[in-house]
C-alpha cells in the first residue's frame, strides 16, 4: 500500500484484495473475548474531523485502540480551529507532536490532499465533501465479498443522490475495479453532470433496474435537496426512487440491500424494508471496524513509530 | 523594432522622454546610456487592460508599487487597475487615490470605475464625475452587472461620456455555489461546478443590449472570455456590426480543467479553467480577431488564502510577469501577433493609444519594451516582484522574456531587472 489512502484509486485491484484479506484476521480478533492486539503500540493517530460524524470516527478510533494504537481525538468545536487557526497550521500543529497518521475527514472536497502535502505522516481520507470516503468503499465490498465470495460479475444498483455522494464516488470505483457491473438509478437532477468516463450506466427507471440487481445500494437523501430545486418533494422522490415495500418485492431472492447510514427510513428506504435479512445495514457497520484496522495496519504496520 | 506598422531593422534614440529618432546606425552621444537589444525585438510597451493591483484594502496581497513592478518586468508600460478594491473604486476620491499611488509606479496605472455604487449591481456610479478624471473603462469586475435594465441604462449614460463598460460575464444564479468549470472533471473531483451557459447568457444578453445602443455610440468590452460558446457569440456579433470587443486571458489559452484534480487553489480562477476544446477555440478567436486582446487578469492572492479548501479560497492568478512568455511559449503565437494583442489593440480598447501602443517614431512617448524571444526561463515564484506567489506556472519552463523596459524614456527594467 501506499504512505497514504486518499482515494480508492490509490489502491488498484491488488491493493483493494490486500485490505479484504487482512480484514478477515481481525474479523477474527473482533470476535475474541478481549478484542486487542499489539499490532500498532507506540503509534499515535489522530482523528481530525472537520464534519460531523459519529459512526466513522468511532469505527476509526474503535480501529486503532483495538490495534493498540494510542488515540488523539482533535474536535474542531472549541479548538483553536475556532480561533482563526488555518488548516495548513492546525495540521502542522498536529504533527509536531509525532503522530503516524491523520484521519481527515472534511465537508471539502480534496482536503486530505492539501493535508497529504504538507505533512509527511500517513494521511487517511475519511470523506472530503462530495468527493471520495475509501474506507466505506472498502467495507461495502468486503461486506459483499463476504455475502456473495465475490464481486465479480454482480450486477449493483446505486440508488439515489450520486452527484452529492462521497460514498457513490468511492464505490463506483471499488465495484467496478472488483469486476461488478454499476448502474446508477437517480432522477437527472441528482446525477453528475458528466459520466464521461466513469465505468457505469445510468438509468431513472428503479423499477426496471431492481429484478436484475444483485445489490441495490441506497444512498441517503438530504432534505436539503428540496429546496436546491433538485426535488419537487420528499415525497415524489420516494415514489420514483424509494425502496418501498411493493419495490422490495421485485428484488431478486439474494440480492443484498445495502445503506451507509444514518438511514432516511420512510425516504430512501421504507422502515420495514430495512429491516428484512436482506439488508445487511448493520453487517456493514461491523465489517467498518475490521477493514478499518486493516487498512491502519498495512499503512502503518511496517514502519517504526513516530 | 516591431510596431503596428511592421518590423524594421533601426536603432531607437530616446530623449527628455520621448523618442527623438529611428534611423539605422544611430551614434550615440557622450554620456548616453546605451541598451543594448541585440537579438531582441523593440517593440511598444504592452497594455494590461485587466490589473487587480489590490491597492486600497488588499494590501498584503499586493500594492500599486509591487504591481507596477511586476508590471514593467513583464514589459507592461501601462495598465488598468480593476475597481474591486475595498473600497471600491466608485467615486472620484478612491479614483484619485489610486491615481496619486500611481504616480512614483514603475507603469502608467490607469484606474477603471465601478459601473455600479459599491460593485452591487443596484444603482449606477458616478461615472461622468469618474470620467472627468480620465476614467475610460467602467466594469463591475469580479461581478457581472446582473440586473438587465440597469446595463441598458448604463449603456445609454456612458455612450454620452465617450467611455466603454467591460463585463465580467457570469449569471450569478446559474452559476452559483460553483467553483470549478462543470464537466467531466468536476463530476470526478466531487467539486461544485459552474457552466459555460453562465458565462454564455450574459455575453448573448449584452451583445443585444449593445445592439439596442450603438446608435448612442455606446461600446461593450467583453472580459476573460473562455467557453467555445461564448467566442462563437462575439464573433458573430461583431460580423454584424454590433460594436463590442473581447479579451482572453493567458491562462485560458494555456491551462485545462483538468489542472485542478490536484486540488491546489492555485488553479481556482474565475471564470473557470475550461476543458481543451474551449481552450482550442479561444486560441481560434485570437487567430482570426474574434478576440482583440490579452489582457493578464492578474489577481495576487496572499499565501493563506490560497492555502484554504478548494471551495472556500478565493479565486485569481498572476499574470503580470509570465503573460508575454505563456503566449509566445504556450499559445505559440508569433512575437508580430503577440504584441498586437497585448499593445495596441488592448491601448485602443481602453482609449489609453496617445502615449501607449506606439507606433515607434520620432515624436512619440518612449513607452518600450525590449523582448528576448529566445530566452529560456524557469518560473520560480519566489523571485516574482509580485507580493504574491499564486501563479500557476511555478517551475514552468518558459522561453521569452523581457530584458529592457522604458516609460516616458525612463529605464524602469534593464537587463531583467527592475532599477527600482
Amino acid at each position: 500500500m501506499t504512505a497514504s489512502l486518499l482515494s480508492v484509486a490509490d489502491l488498484g485491484r491488488d491493493g483493494i484484495e490486500e485490505v479484504m484479506a487482512v480484514s478477515d484476521s481481525f474479523v477474527e480478533v473482533s470476535e475474541r473475548a478481549i478484542p486487542k492486539v499489539p499490532a500498532l503500540r507506540g503509534k499515535t493517530v489522530v482523528s481530525l474531523f472537520y464534519e460531523g460524524s459519529t459512526r466513522t470516527r468511532l469505527s476509526f478510533e474503535t480501529a486503532a485502540r483495538r490495534l493498540s494504537a494510542d488515540v488523539m481525538n482533535f474536535a474542531v468545536g472549541g479548538s483553536s480551529v475556532g480561533k482563526g487557526e488555518s488548516l495548513r497550521d492546525t495540521v502542522e500543529t498536529i504533527e509536531a507532536m509525532g503522530v503516524d497518521a491523520l484521519v481527515v475527514r472534511h465537508s471539502s472536497a480534496g482536503v486530505p490532499w492539501q493535508v497529504a502535502s504538507w505533512v509527511s505522516c500517513s494521511v487517511i481520507n475519511a470523506g472530503d465533501g462530495w468527493h471520495e470516503h475509501p474506507t466505506q468503499a472498502l467495507l461495502d465490498c468486503y461486506t459483499i465479498r463476504r455475502a456473495r465470495g465475490s464481486l465479480e460479475g454482480l450486477r449493483v444498483a446505486i440508488v439515489g443522490d450520486v452527484k452529492h455522494s462521497r460514498v457513490a464516488r468511492s464505490n463506483v470505483l471499488a465495484f467496478s475495479t472488483l469486476g461488478a457491473e454499476v448502474t446508477l438509478v437517480a432522477p437527472p437532477t441528482l446525477l453528475p453532470p458528466s459520466l464521461h468516463g466513469w465505468p457505469v450506466t445510468a438509468s431513472s427507471d428503479l423499477d426496471d433496474v431492481l429484478p436484475k440487481a444483485d445489490v441495490v445500494y441506497l444512498l441517503r437523501l438530504q432534505a436539503e435537496r428540496q429546496t436546491e430545486a433538485l426535488l419537487p418533494s420528499l415525497r415524489e422522490y420516494t415514489a420514483g426512487y424509494g425502496l418501498t415495500r411493493r419495490r422490495a418485492a421485485l428484488l431478486l431472492d439474494d440480492a443484498l440491500v445495502m445503506h451507509p447510514g444514518p438511514m432516511n427510513r420512510g425516504v430512501e428506504i421504507a422502515a420495514e424494508v430495512a429491516d428484512l435479512p436482506s439488508s445487511v445495514v448493520t453487517r456493514q457497520v461491523a465489517n467498518g471496524v475490521a477493514v478499518r484496522m486493516a487498512v491502519l495496519f498495512l499503512l502503518l504496520g511496517s514502519t517504526p513509530a513516530a | 523594432m516591431v510596431d503596428a506598422t511592421g518590423e524594421r531593422r533601426a536603432d531607437v534614440l530616446v530623449r527628455d522622454g520621448q523618442v527623438a529618432a529611428v534611423a539605422a546606425g544611430i551614434e550615440p552621444a557622450a554620456g548616453a546610456t546605451v541598451l543594448d537589444a541585440g537579438g531582441c525585438v523593440v517593440a511598444p510597451g504592452l497594455v494590461d487592460i485587466h490589473t487587480h493591483l489590490r491597492q486600497p484594502g488588499r494590501e498584503e496581497a499586493e500594492t500599486v508599487e509591487t504591481g507596477s513592478r511586476a508590471a514593467a518586468l513583464g514589459g507592461y508600460t501601462a495598465v488598468v487597475a480593476m475597481p474591486n478594491t475595498e473600497p471600491a473604486v466608485d467615486s472620484a476620491g478612491v479614483v484619485r487615490e489610486v491615481l496619486e499611488l500611481g504616480e512614483r509606479a514603475l507603469c502608467e496605472v490607469r484606474v477603471a470605475g465601478a459601473i455600479t455604487k459599491g460593485r452591487r449591481g443596484e444603482e449606477l456610479a458616478p461615472l461622468a464625475e469618474m470620467a472627468g478624471l480620465g476614467v475610460r473603462l467602467f466594469t463591475d469586475d469580479g461581478r457581472g452587472v446582473q440586473d438587465a435594465r440597469l446595463m441598458r441604462r448604463a449603456l445609454e449614460y456612458a455612450s454620452a461620456l465617450g467611455v466603454t463598460l467591460a463585463q465580467h460575464c457570469e449569471d450569478e444564479q446559474l452559476a452559483a455555489g460553483g467553483h470549478m468549470h462543470e464537466g467531466e472533471w468536476s463530476s470526478r473531483l466531487g467539486i461544485p461546478g459552474v457552466p459555460s451557459e453562465a458565462e454564455e447568457l450574459m455575453v448573448m444578453r449584452d451583445i443585444a443590449l449593445a445592439r439596442r445602443t450603438a446608435h448612442l455610440g455606446a461600446r461593450v468590452h467583453f472580459q476573460h472570455l473562455s467557453t467555445a460558446g461564448s467566442v462563437a457569440l462575439v464573433r458573430a456579433a461583431k460580423a454584424d456590426g454590433v460594436p463590442v470587443t473581447a479579451e482572453a486571458t493567458p491562462h485560458h489559452l494555456s491551462l485545462t480543467d483538468e489542472a485542478v484534480a490536484s486540488y491546489d487553489p492555485v488553479f481556482k480562477v474565475n471564470p473557470p479553467l475550461r476543458p481543451p476544446a474551449d481552450v482550442e477555440a479561444v486560441r481560434a478567436g485570437l487567430a482570426d480577431g474574434a478576440i482583440d486582446a490579452v489582457a493578464t487578469d492578474h489577481a495576487p492572492h496572499a499565501q493563506e488564502d490560497k492555502e484554504r479548501p478548494f471551495d472556500s479560497a478565493p479565486p485569481g492568478m498572476l499574470g503580470l510577469e509570465t503573460a508575454l512568455a505563456v503566449v509566445l511559449t504556450a499559445v505559440g503565437l508569433p512575437v508580430g501577433r503577440a504584441l498586437a494583442l497585448m499593445s495596441w489593440q488592448p491601448a485602443r480598447i481602453a482609449r489609453l493609444d496617445q502615449g501607449h501602443g506606439g507606433p515607434i517614431a520620432e515624436g512619440r512617448p518612449a513607452n518600450l519594451c525590449v523582448i528576448d524571444p529566445a530566452a529560456v526561463w524557469v518560473v520560480e515564484p519566489d523571485r516574482l516582484a509580485s507580493r504574491s506567489r499564486n501563479t500557476p506556472y511555478a517551475g514552468r519552463k518558459l522561453t521569452g522574456r523581457v530584458r529592457h523596459t522604458l516609460l516616458r524614456g525612463e529605464p524602469v527594467v534593464v537587463d531583467g531587472e527592475a532599477q527600482r
